[in-house]
């Protein structure tokens, strides 16, 4: 028979205003089992914890209920003070007499009536409370960081820089994502390149980060703290242990003119690149689509025979590798709205209307920025892609897809209203006698000295702003007539412009959603991944151990990514900090001998946690099949007890013959 | 003077929304009748029908499972595992003939107090004008 103490607590007045707590004391002392039970004003200041305690070695009490506020609210307090004094911390139950009976209920002798009912559950609970023992985890003291942006390469370089393993994953050939092709940076107009690159350079070379670049993460296995981790390192063509990255093998490909995916289709690379000048690590690839050798399987060979460091690999295959992590940190950043009339895989109907893909000179803000950028496919000549003329009316237009529910995503992207007067301003450092001219919804500058850098743009750099949206953009006489209206003059406003910029929604990048199955890590309708809570934990998710950074959670701008993959970093570092990790031990359970090794828990499991295990006996032999839980990742929801045919699962905790005693307690 | 009938009500709830919504009703000094006894479990995928049908047996004139809206469960799917075997418990039930007034299945998330305490209120009246429920102890007596 249990020894159970209950303790009563007043709350002040909270409680005890309206429960009449000697009556509750007195009806619960009756019950079989119960050894101690008595009221304090306040049960959780330091002498009520101490007649706790006091209490529980005076009648050698092992198990407590607690009969005060939500558990919600301090649970975990007394979970603590009765550990202290010797009983199971899950020996512990709470009645919540405040936020759901004093605090709702006025008729005294009807709360006081239902107080009693939820001590007299709360003791039938304790009663089948197993003593449990918080799980412990071995850590594998090494983090994965998916994705090698501005946010990616923060979180490596914390992580790194803090004493622990690094593997760094990142699908393009180089690292740098699409910081590295930004020209220069709101508020300050730094040079991005010039910030970014000595950071990519550091990863490069941090001997506590393995780069696996131009790779993919192919599969995820494993649970909070140890992850196995299946990399796929896609065929280089080159290998980059012998390469030196020299460049006589891109100097010397004959394919010259395939549209760079660095600068966004407005410049050219050849067959065998680095994506750009800077590029970590600086080893080219082979883009099998356009190399005549690996189309053709016969002839060309100029890499090959140019290079002295003989690291062409005409017959480089697919690698898969795995890494062992502790924490994973999810970095994959975003893309841009697709603007065109073609819609890929959306279902948004887009701007067909403002000719992007149809007009050469109708480009997005990214494409801008590659044009404005001095490693720019113009070398920072703003020159229409049409015919590299200088554009002297360009005309930039602001939300295009965002804050459009009919057309586009109803969020706002939040960093469009920014750079898009950062390009007026650049723009007009480079042509003095142009005029930009802005199509904007609101500007909404919030941030240490953006509104500031705005307020720049229009007084001193004279760009024109329109707030109104434009309706139709067609071309004329090699101009292209935009038509928008401006709506706090009234009237409609029409631009011959050389050139126009679209400002286009942010959205996440391509393929997140199989990355966030493969890691069980939640995500939103437009494929943004799910913080765990959206103040608290910002960037924890649902899978334990698996953080989020930067523009894959929602848009933000660069200060904002690289603050936020401090944080996901200093998540991953509190788990690798230590050598084992404890969980809470509420878990499910199954009962080998009865399980019918149905399985229906192994896929209802949203944690993946149960796995097909086999019955042997001690000397080995097959006996039959049956469920197992992992307990290091069953996150104890209870999923698979309702679903069990067999009866066979059970959460401690939340046991089956718990709820039926509750139930009985009830009559 | 015969006491005025004063049902029994079983809440089965979720730690993450519900529970935490009644918590705010508290919070609010929302006020509602005193007759619901909660349940507190880790998600409403813990809910297996065996507990609607054991509450019954235990006395209760009604019972409410409530949980986490549909996309916001602490645990991805726990809620949506319990609306389809609502679903299907919902037509066995109705197929017995059960009396489908006395079982309501709602959501309520952390923010919602003040639906918790609509909620609370009216299955309390109407509970209280379908009387007490007798049919399951009617059957266990007839069975003896």
């Amino acid at each position: 028979m249990a020894r159970i103490g209950v303790f009563t607590c007043w709350c002040g007045e909270n409680i005890a205003r309206t429960v009449d707590v000697d009556q509750v004391s007195a009806a619960i002392a009756k019950l079989p089992g119960v050894r101690a039970s008595v009221n304090y004003k306040y049960m959780c200041s330091d002498p009520g914890q101490a007649l706790v305690r006091e209490k529980i070695a005076a009648e050698q009490l092992d198990a407590v209920v607690v009969a005060s506020c939500s558990p919600h609210m301090h649970l975990r307090t007394f979970r603590k003070t009765a550990e202290a004094a010797g009983v199971n911390a899950y020996r512990v139950e709470m009645a919540n007499i405040r936020e759901q009976c004093s605090w709702v209920h006025h008729d005294r002798a009807a709360a006081t009536a239902k107080a009693v009912d939820l001590v007299r559950i709360a003791v039938a609970k304790v009663r089948w409370d197993e003593a449990l023992e918080p799980i412990r985890v071995p850590v594998t003291r090494k983090a994965l960081v998916i994705g090698g942006g501005v946010a990616g390469i923060q979180a490596a370089l914390d992580i790194a820089d803090a004493g622990y393993q690094v593997a760094l994953v990142e699908r393009e050939p180089s690292i740098g994502g699409k910081m590295a092709g930004l020209s220069e940076t709101f508020p300050t107009l730094d040079c991005s390149q010039c910030i970014l690159t000595p950071r990519m350079v550091d990863v490069g070379q941090h001997p506590r980060i393995r780069l696996h670049s131009y790779s993919e993460v192919e599969s995820v296995s494993g649970f909070v703290g140890n992850f196995t981790v299946t990399i796929r390192q896609k065929a280089r063509y080159v290998d980059t242990a012998k390469c030196t990255g020299c460049g006589e093998c891109w100097n010397s490909c004959p394919i010259k003119k395939i549209p760079s995916e660095f600068d966004y289709r407005l410049g050219f690379r050849p067959a065998i690149y680095i994506p750009f000048p800077q590029a970590v690590p600086a080893r080219p690839v082979i883009d099998k689509e356009n190399c005549t050798r690996l189309k053709k399987g016969k002839g060309c060979g100029f890499c090959e025979k140019k290079c002295q460091a003989g690291a062409i690999r005409f017959d480089d295959q697919d690698k898969l590798v795995t890494e062992e992590v502790g924490a994973i940190v999810v970095a994959t950043g975003f893309k841009l709205y697709s603007i065109g009339k073609q819609q890929e895989n959306e279902s948004r109907s887009g701007y067909g209307e403002y000719g992007y893909g149809e007009y050469k000179d109708v480009i997005d803000g990214l494409q801008f920025e590659r044009l404005v950028s001095a490693s720019g496919p113009t070398g920072g000549r703003i020159a229409r892609p049409s015919d590299g003329r200088e554009p002297k009316n360009v005309v930039f237009i602001s939300c295009v897809g965002s804050r459009d529910n009919a057309k586009g995503v109803p969020y706002c992207s939040k960093i469009c209203c920014m750079y898009t007067a950062k390009h007026a301003m650049l723009y007009k450092h480079k042509v003095h006698d142009g005029q930009a001219h802005v199509f904007y919804m609101d500007v909404r500058a919030g941030g240490k000295n953006y509104e500031e850098f705005v307020r720049r743009a229009i007084e001193q750099d004279g760009a024109r702003y329109y707030r109104g949206r434009v309706s139709r953009i067609y071309e004329e006489n090699g101009k292209l007539i935009v038509r928008g209206a401006d709506t706090l003059a009234g009237e409609p406003v029409t631009i011959e412009a050389d050139l126009v910029v679209l400002a286009a929604a942010i959205t996440p990048a391509a393929g997140v959603r199989d990355l966030a199955r493969k890691l069980n890590v939640g995500y939103d309708e437009y494929g943004f991944l799910l913080e765990s809570h959206p103040k608290l934990r910002p960037v924890e998710t649902a899978s334990a151990g698996v953080f989020i950074c930067g523009a894959c959670q929602g848009p933000k701008d660069i200060p904002e990514s690289v603050a936020q993959a401090s944080a996901a970093a200093s998540k991953a570092l509190i788990m690798l900090s230590r050598d084992e990790m404890t969980r809470e031990p509420e878990v499910a359970r199954i009962d080998e001998k009865n399980c019918a090794a149905c399985f229906a828990c192994v896929r209802t499991c949203p944690y993946h946690a149960i796995e097909r295990g086999e019955v042997l006996t001690p000397r080995g032999v097959f006996v039959k099949h049956t469920a197992r839980v992992n307990p290091g990742l069953c996150m104890g929801c209870g999923t698979c007890v309702s679903i069990c045919p067999s009866k066979s699962a059970d959460l401690a905790g939340f046991s089956e013959q718990q709820i039926y005693a509750e139930l009985e307690a009830l009559v | 003077m015969s006491e005025a009938f004063e049902p029994k009500i079983v809440a089965y709830v979720c730690n993450w929304c519900t529970y935490l919504g009644a918590d705010l009703a508290g919070t609010n000094r929302l006020e509602y009748p005193p007759n619901v006894r909660v349940l507190r479990l880790p998600c409403t995928g813990r809910i297996d029908f065996n507990l609607i049908v054991k509450a019954f047996e235990a006395g209760a004139d009604a019972v409410l499972v409530s949980g986490c809206h549909p996309a916001d469960c602490h645990y991805t799917s726990g809620n949506y595992h319990a609306r389809r075997r609502w679903i299907v418990f919902r037509r066995l039930l109705e197929t017995l003939g059960f009396e489908m007034e006395r079982i309501h299945f709602t959501w309520i998330s952390a923010a919602e107090g003040k639906k918790w305490q609509q909620v609370v209120t009216e299955i309390t009246e109407k509970t209280r004008r379908l009387g007490p429920y007798t049919a399951y102890r009617d059957l266990c007596e007839a069975h003896q």
